[in-house]
């Protein structure tokens, strides 16, 4: 996947888990947790989908590492390489 | 996987064991729930009798906040179990108050009622209580670490005056405090919100609908429910870890993470390991429900809940009586704002009991000291709603024996043993504590509870058990 894609990822997951969450205009620099009402719980299931989803297991030292859209990229670039976005599950 | 392993067991399907069994199903995990009755639904369940379906405990949703309202406990369970707010179907309370002797607070959905209420009859404490409140909505009631202290210390440090201390202890000790004459300050800080800054509801239909909708979840995330399926113990592996459970009927299951629901002593009971007196909560309850010929506010009571004592002084405590008749709660079910066809008035009343006493009792005594509690109930709450015999078309009561009997807590409590173990650490490797005794209580508590307990020991992944 490539940084868009990892993008729609995220964004797609966070539309599964919270709904009534805007994502079209979330900023990729900024803390996501600034932007929509994401606390704790909601990172575990962010963390979870992408279990589910593709696979990636990521430990909970690492949560802090999803805090933005860019963190996001930078940290699962390397393991969601060759890996196929799926949107809308 | 070998038939009888699963990544998770857990024992008990009430709020907390079906939450939780939701969350883990929803992740892909193999889990059953096992509950030693025919029914779930635990301290909130139903059952029939005289043709007639009857909620075991249900008073009041409580965490009631309008659809929309983000990050309070409602909306996070919500939002971690992907149940939309619109399928709870909820309907909100008329208002409800406390009655202590001749002081009457009311409150609502509103927190305004409360603090106009406040100011009315304790003019002096307006300004400290406004600061009791902030201090309520900014105080950090989920640091698992924080030592225990005292709620009524605490408020102390803000009001001055006993009766207005007194009088908001009532509803929250009756709603959850294990603990006799007080209640750990975080619980009244979760209570306090739970209560006053957020509300009450009931679910349309009463609690069966709601149950329907976890279980039907549970099931669409392939989750299994075992019924009739008490856990006889925990077995255990060669390092003294729990491997599983044994069955009543002698059926054994394997799994490294047991999430249980039946209270500290009673799920250490299960595991053969001792505990203490100080361990079992003292406080049990009698309820009594009254299907009534006409509605509450026909006969005059249009409030939701009334808690009452009926002189200014409290006493949340185990009477040394069967039942103590001076303070309770009464419950008008039909006061919400519901569209239900069937519309009878049906009034419940919960007062104190003595467990050890309603024990000692042999069969035909037992059943004489039902009828004589009941009248003397009757007769204390009437003063604060009304007299409910001339219009019964049915009823129905519970003792300490019944709690004891469907819960399985030792101690007929309800709300468990007084001392809460806040991370849901049980002392023993893979066994954890979920739902009344891991600390919160009530039905969004509770499930809440099984939510952060599932996360917490059976999805979220450290490096450390990445490895292993
Ligand atoms: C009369 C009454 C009225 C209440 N009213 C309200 C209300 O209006 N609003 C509100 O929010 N809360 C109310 N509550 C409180 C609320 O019901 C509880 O806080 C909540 O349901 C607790 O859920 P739980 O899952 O922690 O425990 P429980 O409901 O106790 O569930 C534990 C389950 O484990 C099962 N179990 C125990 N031992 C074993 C074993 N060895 N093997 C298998 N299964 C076992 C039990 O049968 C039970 O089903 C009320 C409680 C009572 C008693």
């Amino acid at each position: 996947m490539n940084r868009e894609e990892i993008i729609l990822a995220i964004k797609d997951i966070i539309t599964t888990i919270a709904p009534d969450e805007d994502v079209g205009s979330l900023k990729n620099d900024v803390r996501l947790r600034e932007q929509i009402e994401l606390d704790s719980m909601d990172f575990l299931d962010i963390v979870m989908e992408l279990r589910k989803r593709y696979g990636v297991q990521v430990p909970e030292e690492d949560y802090k590492e999803l805090a933005t859209l860019d963190g996001c990229v930078a940290y699962l670039s390397p393991k969601l390489q060759g890996k196929v976005l799926k949107v809308g599950v | 996987m070998a038939q009888n392993r699963y990544d998770a067991i857990v024992i008990g399907a009430g709020m907390s064991g079906l939450a939780a069994g939701i969350r883990l199903a929803q992740f892909g995990k193999r889990v059953v729930v096992l509950e030693k009755h025919a029914l779930w639904g635990g301290l909130n369940s139903f059952y029939k009798r005289g043709g007639r379906r009857y909620d075991t405990g249900l008073h009041a949703l409580t965490n009631f906040v309008p659809k929309g309202t983000k990050s309070t406990p409602l909306a996070k369970l919500l939002r971690q179990l992907r149940i939309s707010y619109d399928e709870l179907n909820l309907h909100e309370q008329t208002w409800s108050r406390v009655c202590l002797g001749d002081i009457t607070l009311r409150f609502a959905n509103q927190f305004g009622l409360l603090a106009e209420d406040v100011a009315a009859a304790f003019p002096a404490e307006k300004d400290a209580f406004a600061r009791l409140v902030d201090e309520v909505r900014t105080f950090d009631a989920f640091d698992a670490e924080a030592p225990v202290r005292s709620a009524r210390a605490e408020i102390r440090r803000f009001l001055r005056d006993p009766l207005l201390i007194e009088a908001l202890l009532v509803p929250i000790c009756w709603y959850g405090s294990a603990r006799e004459d007080d209640i750990d300050w975080d619980q009244f800080v979760i209570l306090f919100r739970s209560l006053f800054l957020e509300g009450f509801a009931r679910p349309a239909g009463g609690i069966k609908p709601f149950l329907d909708l976890l279980l039907a979840r549970y099931r669409a995330e392939g989750g299994e429910l075992r019924t009739r399926a008490g856990v006889e113990r925990i077995l255990f592996d060669a390092h003294s870890a729990a491997r599983g459970v044994r069955l009543e009927d002698g059926t054994e299951l394997e799994s490294d993470c047991v999430l249980s629901s039946a209270g500290y002593p009673e799920t250490m009971a299960l595991a053969g390991r001792p505990t203490t007196e100080a361990d079992v909560g003292r406080l049990s309850f009698v309820e009594i429900v009254h299907v009534l010929d006409r509605t509450s506010a026909a006969l005059g009571n249009d409030a939701t809940i009334t808690f009452f004592t009926t002189q200014r002084e409290f006493g949340w405590r185990r009477p040394e009586t069967l039942v103590d008749t001076h303070t309770g709660v009464i419950c008008c079910s039909d006061n919400y704002a519901t569209h239900d066809p069937q519309r009878d008035g049906v009034l419940r009343i919960t007062s104190l009991a003595n467990y050890d006493l309603w024990c000692a009792l042999d069969e035909a005594p037992y059943r004489a000291a039902k009828v004589a509690a009941e009248s003397a109930i009757l007769d204390a709450a009437a003063a604060f709603a009304f007299d409910p015999r001339p219009h019964r078309i049915a009823s129905d009561m519970f003792t300490p024996r019944t709690l004891r009997h469907y819960t399985g807590h030792i101690g007929g409590t309800v709300y468990g043993s007084p001392h809460k173990r806040r991370d849901g650490r049980s002392g023993v490797k893979n066994l954890h504590l979920i739902g009344t005794d891991q600390g919160l209580l009530g039905i969004v508590g509770s499930m809440l509870s099984g939510v952060s307990m599932a996360n917490r020991h059976a999805l979220m992944e450290t490096r450390a058990n990445q490895l292993s």
